[in-house]
């Protein structure tokens, strides 16, 4: 089909648009009166319905239409947002994901939006605040007109039938062979507003006057005149085929007034939670003015052409699919073991024109492997950018109020880290939300302001990222901590008196730990932090926890720039190759023998005034012809989990090189023990690569 | 209407094997393997098949057969079968056959030592000859890896 060729690209777009309404709808909310980023929501929504109806996903199109006329309203001043319009809003565009992930997954993009819809509708008619006020003006919904009344109008009506006036809905067809329709219409009009006064007409009145309606056209009218007589003065005019009226009756304004002070009841409870927005009479200032004309007239073309005018400052840049930059990765990585090959023949050889040109294809495949592995960064923003919806979301459920204040999104990490790196970071964050900061209740009580503050930060620091979440929340409780830990058999009565603050922290990481009173929906199952924590550890990562009670806790997670090519150290043991990551080892150096020695059955070394536990590699990995303790001296490595160390025995030490990470093949996934994967040296062989984690329990 | 089947014919203790062509990526001359620690020993390990690393086993070791010392003749036929890419040791390959679909018998309970779970069928092919079709998906099938593993702690 010739329309995969557009998918792509739609999936791609249809995010950014996504993304892009997130951000300012949660914008809008602080700043409700600004209508500015009202356009910008509306342009996005706008390009959105126009592509979605390009590539036929109609419940996208139509969802994102009925939310555009939501969004038009509010443009223009006839409608100010209130916390049911913006759930409303959020709502849709939590579908609009749920549909644009159903089709990036190959369905279809079908859900069914109806009641969605129907909520937007019943905005538009003037249900603000989502008790059913649309309901009575049943009137309008009875003749079934594409007519619809915003507030204003509304109250119009209603202040006019209290005032003794009769109140119509008119709809006239002209006849079908009628040459100036518009000339009729304006008789119509003439005729009507010299009995009374017309409310609203639809089309507009320009549009009817430009000829731009159909056969028919229709009008909320007030008048002194009566019904028979209104009709016999429009029928008047010739060239008329029909005139249906409707009265607008007392007894609808009377459902009119009862739901209206059901609403505002509802609206004065609203006031308490929520901030509401009063009213602001319609301006009609020159600038809101052109804007719209602008919007109306691109609208019709809409479909067609979903090119948004979406600020000028059009970024350099081209959209690649990931698989290519996969290969061109894989070739790459080829291209760095026949490297090693080369530089190893060349140093065999000896010749001296040999030996300079692999130096310098050295220094370009290097200059080369910076540009590749930078093509492969992205923004931890794409990462990032979910988390304000979500702590909005959280806060709101939670009946919490948080600030989340985010630094350095534009820091980048590898993609595979970034692929990886969000579920972890969203269990954090809402851990941070649900267990962090107290509720507002308490947090007045204790004197912190009543909008609790979390921090996201992300920074470079040497061959590491670190991202940071902090809150000003009550912090982690000791003795409770360790209270659960014992009850969960986490660690016994004994340990838990020498334990430090720190590693009483750390204790939230064990499997099986939790310290919510009562477990949420949100977090509080005790199956996430551990979760969190092998997830890091997995990624090459460590986090850390630092907390003050009464004042707020810091997660640290540490994570390293790239998961595709390592610095590591190549060792020997017998006639096997192993790898340790170079980012894991303190120091090389050698042991004599006599200075392992045995504390409680196990072997230990001294090592910078500590003892540190030894690890036989060989051992470790039942090497078939290396062993080290026929050796009166030993090379050993010393390697470290945090801030524990550990020596481990080797054979030989080979030298530091750049190895490319390979799977170890799937069918040997799963519990490998020492090994955490594989590499290809430049003889061909494969080597494995020792976790270093796993080592140090 | 009997189909047409093309197998690669190999070899494993004077008996013959086959595995359907299009299940089989290639088949390579010994390489050197690199042991992976702390597997089943039918596990030879892992080797470098032109950049990427592909586990290795010993056909026999799986089956429950006598290892043997690997020969001139023997080699490493890479299929891929259950998402994933094995390397089967083998005692030698050199064949391709056409089997007819109708010729393919259902295993009998035991075939020379072997679980009738790891087979498929028996081909008979002229007079004499027997063609054992293997049961990919048994025959990689990580359950006894997983329980070795789980023995082994």
């Amino acid at each position: 089909m010739e329309m995969n060729q557009y998918m792509s690209m739609f999936i791609d777009e249809s995010n950014d648009h996504l993304q892009s309404l997130n951000e300012n709808m949660l914008r809008l909310e602080q700043q409700p009166e600004d209508i500015s980023i009202v356009q910008i929501i509306f342009r996005s929504a706008h390009t959105l319905k126009g592509m979605s109806a390009t590539m036929g996903f109609e419940d996208l199109a139509s969802l994102t239409h009925e939310m555009e006329n939501v969004l038009d309203l509010v443009r223009n001043d006839k409608l100010s947002m209130n916390g049911h319009i913006f759930d409303t809003l959020f709502k849709c565009l939590d579908a609009l994901e749920a549909m644009v992930q159903d089709i990036i997954n190959g369905g279809t993009g079908k859900s069914d939006v109806v009641d969605l819809v129907q909520r937007l509708k019943g905005i538009v008619k003037g249900d603000v605040d989502g008790n059913g006020v649309a309901k009575s003006s049943a009137p309008a919904a009875a003749v079934s007109a594409p007519l619809v009344l915003d507030q204003y109008q509304l109250s119009v009506l209603s202040q006019s039938l209290e005032g003794g006036h009769k109140a119509y809905y008119i709809e006239v067809k002209v006849q079908e062979d009628c040459m100036l329709k518009a000339a009729r219409a304006y008789m119509v009009f003439d005729a009507l507003e010299r009995n009374g006064e017309v409310v609203k007409a639809f089309p507009s009145v320009q549009e009817i006057e430009q000829e731009q309606f159909d056969r028919s056209f229709s009008v909320y009218y007030i008048s002194q005149v009566e019904e028979s007589e209104l009709r016999d003065s429009i029928s008047r005019v010739s060239e008329i085929e029909s005139v249906v009226m409707n009265v607008v009756d007392r007894q609808s304004l009377e459902e009119l007034e009862g739901s209206r002070k059901a609403a505002e009841q509802t609206a004065e409870a609203l006031k308490q939670t929520a901030a509401t927005i009063t009213p602001e009479k319609p301006l009609e200032s020159a600038e809101s003015n052109a804007s719209s004309n602008t919007a109306r007239s691109s609208a019709p073309a809409a479909p067609a052409a979903p090119a948004a005018p979406a600020g000028n400052n059009a970024p350099r840049t081209i959209r690649v699919d990931i698989e290519r930059l996969d290969s061109l990765m894989n070739l790459f990585s080829e291209l760095l073991i026949d490297r090693v090959r080369l530089e190893q023949l060349a140093s065999e050889v000896r010749r001296n024109d040999l030996t300079e040109t692999v130096e310098h294809m050295s220094r370009v495949s290097a200059d080369l492997q910076n540009i590749v592995l930078k093509l492969r960064m992205v923004p931890v923003e794409s990462v990032f950018n979910r988390f304000p919806r979500m702590v909005r979301d959280l806060a709101k459920s939670l009946d919490k109020k948080v600030d989340l204040i985010i630094v350095g999104a534009e820091t980048e990490l590898d993609r595979t880290v970034i692929d990886e790196i969000g579920d972890p970071l969203v269990h954090l964050i809402r851990n941070a939300v649900d267990h962090g900061v107290e509720p507002i209740t308490e947090r007045i009580k204790l004197g912190k302001p009543e909008v609790g503050t979390v921090h996201l930060r992300a920074f470079h620091s040497g061959n590491h990222v670190f991202i940071e979440i902090e809150e000003d929340g009550k912090g982690i409780n000791r003795p409770k901590v360790l209270e659960t830990a014992i009850k969960r058999g986490v660690v016994t009565v004994e340990e838990s008196k020498n334990l430090t603050d720190d590693e009483v922290n750390m204790l939230i990481f064990a499997a099986g730990f939790s310290t919510a009173d009562k477990v949420s929906d949100i977090s509080g199952r005790g199956v996430g932090l551990d979760v969190v924590k092998s997830k890091i550890s997995a990624l090459g990562g460590h986090v850390a926890v630092t907390s003050t009670l009464g004042s707020g806790t810091k997660f640290s997670v540490q994570l390293p720039l790239t998961l595709s090519i390592i610095a590591a150290m190549l060792i020997k043991l017998g006639s096997e190759k192993y790898a340790f990551p170079l980012t894991s080892i303190v120091e090389t150096g050698s042991v004599k023998r006599s200075d392992i020695r045995m504390l409680h059955g196990n072997r230990m070394i001294e090592y910078r005034q500590s003892i540190i536990p030894v690890i036989s590699l060989a051992e470790l990995v039942d090497s078939p012809d290396y062993r080290d303790d026929e050796e009166a001296e030993t090379e050993m490595l010393v390697i470290r989990k945090g801030d524990k160390l550990a020596a481990i025995l080797v054979d030989e030490f080979i030298g530091q090189h750049e190895i490319v990470l390979k799977p170890l093949g799937k069918y040997l996934t799963g519990n490998q023990g020492v090994v955490s994967g594989a590499t290809i040296l430049g003889d061909g062989q494969v080597a494995l690569i020792v976790d270093p984690n796993v080592l140090i329990k | 209407m009997a189909e047409e089947l093309k197998v690669i014919v190999f070899t494993l203790a004077q008996e013959e094997y086959g595995i359907e062509v299009d299940k089989v990526r290639t088949i390579e001359r010994m390489v050197p393997i690199t042991r992976v620690p702390k597997t089943p020993s039918f596990v030879k390990g892992v080797i470098n098949l032109r950049g990427i690393v592909i586990p290795v086993i010993d056909l026999r070791g799986r089956f429950g057969l006598e290892e043997t010392d690997h020969t001139e003749n023997s080699r490493i036929i890479i299929v891929a079968a259950n998402e994933l890419e094995v390397g089967f040791i083998v005692d030698s390959a050199n064949d391709v056959m056409d089997v007819m679909s109708d010729k393919i018998e259902n295993p009998p309970e035991v075939v020379g030592g072997i679980k009738a779970k790891y087979i498929s069928g028996v081909a008979k092919i002229g007079e004499s000859r027997l063609l054992i079709l293997l049961n990919l998906v048994e025959v990689l099938s990580r359950s006894e890896i997983i329980q070795l593993e789980q023995f082994g702690d």
